[in-house]
């Protein structure tokens, strides 16, 4: 399986930020308008981190004019330019499908407050 | 041109393409191949040139085969295969074939011994949508009526009946190269071949005629042989 790993390296980004489900992230992505090309991002909080190596996603839920709006992104795209972490979220799940059944402030995921100060850099 | 090399299927996943889509990929250890010998016109009434890859162990050689790398001065290989060619004189013996053959976007066909599935009955190996499981249904798997009784009153050529699936030489056609790296000897084709993981598969320049306009004009550029034209039929 060494072989494997030589081509799935070659495409595996290196500089992917830690983050985890809860989190509340934003994602920029290229998209192409006819012949132009521009950047898109899209802010929300992810509820899903599946699968690993170069099949890695994520999925973002974000309410957009009172609708809820789910977009799965494969980690490793080279559509996708930028993934930056705003907030960490305090959650106990791994997957927060639950959230979709939830409205308003039942929906809101709280912030994680940690009592030492820690960059979310330096973590990790 | 030689137009094929002997590889190992190693296996299948996904890679990102220029645009960031996905496509589905099996990875190939392809080469390096060794020339082996060479078979010409003069003497053997068709031009060739046979190619080995892997490796084997000396013990494992009867002493016919021992004698046949011994005065060849090679080291023994896992298998052997011969490749048309009619430019038998630019090959030498000994020479090592790598992947620079083929090139990105090229259609090739590859050959294998498909996954053994063992003596399957007829819902698994033809396709037969089998009988009731409950309420009485005695019909469950069986392959039914095969001949009927006045008429035909025989069975009929070619019918799907329980037999060995699997495990024999199949070639899937017209595969894409999606990315080669010669350095590594990998080769990327789109989509499935036969075989299991770590089998020996052949890769080959594909016989199939090349509709596509941008592979027609690609082709058109380097080989006119490549290139069949379009039957009238299909155009009107």
């Amino acid at each position: 399986m060494d072989l494997m790993k030589v081509v799935h390296d070659k495409q595996l980004k290196k500089d992917i930020p830690s983050f985890k489900p809860g989190d509340l992230v934003r994602v920029h992505t290229k998209v192409v308008e006819g012949d132009n090309e521009r950047v898109q991002v899209f802010e929300g909080t992810v509820i899903a981190r599946k699968s690993g190596g170069l099949n890695e996603s994520l999925t973002v839920r974000k309410i957009s004019f009172g609708v809820g709006v789910e977009r799965t992104f494969p980690i490793n795209s080279p559509r996708i330019i930028k993934l930056e972490r705003i907030k960490e979220g305090r959650v106990r799940r791994a997957k927060l499908y639950y959230i979709r059944d939830k409205e308003g402030k039942e929906a809101k995921i709280k912030e994680k407050i940690s009592n030492q100060v820690i960059p979310t850099d330096a973590k990790g | 041109m030689l137009e094929g090399l002997l590889g190992r299927k190693i296996g299948m996943t996904q890679v990102f393409d220029g645009q960031g889509a996905i496509v589905p990929v099996t990875v190939v250890q392809a080469g390096p191949c060794v020339v082996l010998g060479k078979k010409m016109m003069v003497k053997d009434a068709y031009n060739a040139i046979q190619l080995g890859f892997g490796q084997k162990k000396e013990k494992n050689l009867n002493k016919c085969r021992k004698g046949f790398y011994t005065k060849a001065n090679l080291k023994p290989v896992e298998i052997i295969k011969e490749f048309k060619t009619d430019a038998v004189d630019t090959y030498n013996v000994g020479q090592e074939i790598k992947l620079d053959i083929f090139q990105i976007g090229d259609y090739v066909d590859v050959t294998g011994i498909s996954k053994g599935k063992g003596y399957a009955g007829v819902i698994k190996r033809c396709g037969y949508t089998g009988g009731r499981s409950t309420h009485g249904s005695m019909f469950h798997r069986k392959p039914g009526s095969i001949g009927a009784s006045s008429f035909p009153s025989r069975v009929l050529k070619g019918l799907g009946l329980p037999g060995q699936m699997g495990n024999v030489q199949r070639t899937t056609i017209k595969l894409e190269i999606v990315d080669i790296d010669l350095a590594n000897n990998i080769i990327l084709i789109k989509g499935a071949i036969p075989g299991n993981n770590k089998g020996l598969i052949m890769i080959k320049k594909t016989t199939k005629a090349l509709k596509h306009k941008k592979v027609v004009a690609k082709a058109k550029s380097t080989d006119q042989k490549l290139v069949k034209k379009p039957s009238k039929k299909k155009l009107v």
